[in-house]
């Protein structure tokens, strides 16, 4: 694996190498000392072209933790016609030493346009693409579901059998099309809800199934963690697209309220891959209650982002002296 | 006095095998009278294993001059197209300024002629500045001396009703023809390729086949409407080849045309990102290709244009969100109707159906005189020889256009052009441009 660009390229051995070394390094994160040296010399390059504070500091605190140093390098809105070219920034900081591009970009496909147009010669790792994929947080979503599912024991593990429902703006979510693409490797059983409005077509070809029908689906899938996506305020506007006719439509149908919380099987989960939307796609009932899940992800993000860049990193390292 | 020439033995339309004299400008002997008739210093062609055709014309070309000089000038537009074997493109109308007026166009059938590689027919805008909202002086284009006869605000559909009705309406006074480049704005905003399967996974915004569809049928509805003719571009779906061959079963007088890239590549080429795959309308399925295939077999679809776009490097060389839409086609366009009608026996498709979808049917449809004739004594020698067993590898580099931005880089291909003449002067001999100096 020489870049992390898409869930969907990830073998079930790969992720589970992934998860199993996030959990060695969650471990060591509850250490006094947390960081760790293997990185160390080596300059990791946060490339923001959107503005994502939590998802930049989750990549800063993981490179620092392994002693990596980092530059911030954050660009609002995208490179397009105005200003510098991708090409030209990603040049730029690869001649300045970079050993690893993370990016973040508002265009789809960004971040395997560096890896593949032979601009630069660095790996590279996507934190986010527009419409695209969050593989990242796929990781982080699935090592928190496998460690409620399988406790102290995760080593090795799958996430065979779980059951999972994602609901909201799938059109428009990357951190859907990576956590399908991972769930049906660990082998989960996954149902994506949404208005019809917001479900692309052609999903209808992913692994996993479809529904427009909320209670129905707890109902019947009885899931083991059902994830909220968060949905946009301004998808309802006709400038915005006109999705939806207004948000107390949407949370009415697609909102996690008190019942639905209720209605959920004793231990199923709550999911969030932030910022949430209270009131909208989320009631602060299920945001603050016991099954919500969305601070552990957050800390978990660093986990896993700092199994990535080890086993982008070092691992290469390493295994490139072993194979002397 | 001009150099003729003498072909031997090449195959008329891939059939019968014959000589040809060219000389002043013309196809001046066929048979047995053409070697008795040339004389003396006549350069004589072997026309051994090669298919001779009418010069083709391109009924959609963007030769970006005036205004993107650094993608492609009249010269270097028209020198590819000598090399693919067209002896007449259209220019799009889509230059800066804008070919909406009678001056523009004007000039740009006088850097075709000046040029010398081949016929440059000035493409004028339907409106002003192709804003879609005031017709634009359509009769004076039609009556300077670019004698403009095709209409297009290609890039932009004309998607007002009530104005597509006028401009159908109104080019009935010349003869001239409306190209819609079929495109429903509001279902298309953001559009970066086809909307289906693959649009979904790789999360690009879709530019879904309804979009094109549903102007495709008003516009068809439209044209019976007013009585008159109207020519659609670069129709790309199996929808739009149904309506196009309904609305023919009907009597309307509708053509239209797919370009080389519709005819083989599909949306699956986008998966990784690579901007040389975007171009408007976008690659679209299997299904559509094999609809697009059936419906040229067929006569539905009446033409092949290349819609050749080129782009500044910088304008590909980004993310695919950030990319112009399109892509070259002058030089690869034969190679590609070879591969995918010729060759491909699922398609009853000889030589002759492609000199009449790439040269007799486009210059009937532009009203072009002296373009896409027979290869019969008297007519202007307008044609080319193609190597059909030729095989040869696109390398970018190597073509002629100004940009390099085909999709078919390192591709093998079939079928070379050998040799193109316009108006009797070789413009192409070897594979070769012919500099003036040497015609």
């Amino acid at each position: 694996m020489r870049h992390l660009l898409s869930a969907a390229d990830l073998t079930r051995a790969e992720a589970i190498e992934i998860l199993d070394t996030a959990e060695t390094m969650a471990q060591t994160q509850s250490r006094e000392i947390k960081k760790l040296p293997p990185l160390r010399g080596m300059t990791v390059v946060n490339l923001f072209f959107e503005d994502s504070t939590r998802t930049r500091i989750s990549f800063e605190a993981a490179a620092k933790r392994l002693s990596a140093d980092v530059i911030n390098f954050s660009a609002k809105g995208s490179s397009v016609s105005k200003g510098e070219s991708l090409k030209d920034t990603a040049q730029t900081l690869a001649a300045m030493g970079a050993d690893a591009v993370v990016i973040r970009h508002p265009a789809s496909g960004a971040p395997h346009r560096l890896a593949t147009a032979g601009w630069i010669d660095t790996p590279v790792i996507n934190a986010g693409d527009g419409m695209h994929q969050h593989p990242t947080q796929a990781l982080l979503d699935a090592f928190t579901m496998r460690r409620r599912r399988h406790g102290a024991a995760t080593t090795g593990t799958d996430l065979a059998g779980a059951r999972v429902v994602i609901v909201g703006d799938v059109l428009h979510s990357r951190v859907a099309r990576s956590n399908v693409d991972l769930l049906a490797t660990l082998g989960a059983d996954v149902v994506l809800v949404a208005p019809p409005t917001l479900l692309p077509v052609g999903a209808e070809v992913w692994p996993c199934a479809l529904s427009y029908d909320l209670d129905a689906t707890i109902a019947e899938h009885t899931p083991d963690a059902i994830m909220m996506l968060r949905v946009q305020r301004e998808r309802m506007s006709s400038a915005g697209g006109g999705f939806f006719p207004s948000p107390m439509e949407y949370s009415r149908r697609y909102g996690l309220d008190g019942a639905r919380l209720r209605a959920l099987p004793d231990h199923a989960i709550v999911m969030h891959p932030g910022p949430m939307n209270r009131g909208l796609e989320i009631s602060a009932q299920a945001a603050d209650s016991a099954r919500s899940t969305v601070v552990e992800q957050v800390s978990n993000g660093v986990a896993v982002r700092m199994a990535v860049l080890y086993l982008l990193l070092a691992g290469g390292r390493s295994s490139e002296r072993n194979a002397q | 006095m001009s150099t003729s020439y003498l072909i031997r033995g090449a195959a008329l339309l891939g059939g019968e095998r014959s000589d040809l004299l060219l000389a002043d400008g013309v196809i001046a002997a066929a048979g047995p009278d053409a070697a008795a008739q040339a004389t003396a210093d006549a350069i004589t062609l072997d026309g051994e294993g090669l298919v001779a055709l009418p010069g083709l014309v391109d009924l959609h070309t963007h030769l970006r001059e005036p205004g993107r000089e650094d993608a492609e000038t009249v010269y270097s537009g028209t020198r590819a197209a000598a090399l693919g074997g067209f002896t007449c493109v259209h220019a799009m109308a889509n230059t800066d300024p804008v070919a909406d007026t009678a001056g523009v166009v004007e000039q740009v059938w006088r850097l075709g002629n000046e040029a010398g590689w081949a016929e440059v027919r000035p493409v004028g805008a339907v409106t002003v500045g192709l804003d879609g909202e005031h017709l634009a002086e359509l009769g004076a284009m039609a009556d300077s001396a670019a004698r403009v006869r095709v209409f297009s605000d290609d890039g932009k559909c004309v998607w007002d009703p009530v104005l597509m009705r006028r401009a159908l309406e109104y080019v009935k006074a010349f003869d001239g023809v409306i190209a819609q480049h079929a495109q429903e704005p509001r279902l298309t905003e953001g559009a970066l390729m086809h909307e289906g399967v693959v649009s979904a996974e790789l999360g690009l915004t879709g530019w879904p086949a309804v979009a094109e569809e549903a102007v495709i049928a008003r516009d068809v509805l439209l044209a019976e409407h007013v009585g008159s003719r109207i020519h659609i571009c670069h129709l790309s779906t199996a929808g739009s080849v149904d309506i196009v061959r309904w609305a023919k079963a009907r009597g309307i007088d509708v053509t239209a045309e797919v370009t080389p890239h519709h005819l083989i590549l599909t949306d699956e080429s986008v998966r990784g990102y690579d901007p040389q795959f975007k171009v408007n309308p976008p690659l679209r399925t299997a299904a559509d290709v094999a609809a697009v295939r059936a419906g040229l077999a067929d006569g539905t679809i009446d033409i092949v244009a290349t819609d050749h776009a080129p782009h500044a490097a910088q304008d590909k060389d980004c993310e695919f969100a950030a990319a112009a839409f399109g892509m070259t086609g002058l030089e690869t366009a034969l190679s590609v109707v070879a591969e995918t009608m010729v060759n491909d026996d699922a398609n009853d498709f000889g030589w002759a159906d492609v000199a009449r979808v790439m040269s007799t049917a486009p210059a009937r449809i532009g009203r072009v005189a002296g373009q896409g004739g027979a290869l019969r004594v008297g007519e202007p020698a307008n044609l080319t020889l193609v190597d059909p067993d030729a095989r040869w590898t696109v390398d970018p580099a190597r073509l002629r256009t100004a940009s390099d931005n085909t999709p078919f880089a390192g591709r093998e291909l079939p079928t070379r052009v050998v040799a193109t003449f316009w108006r009797g002067a070789a413009t192409v001999l070897d594979g070769e441009p012919q500099p003036d100096g040497a015609r």
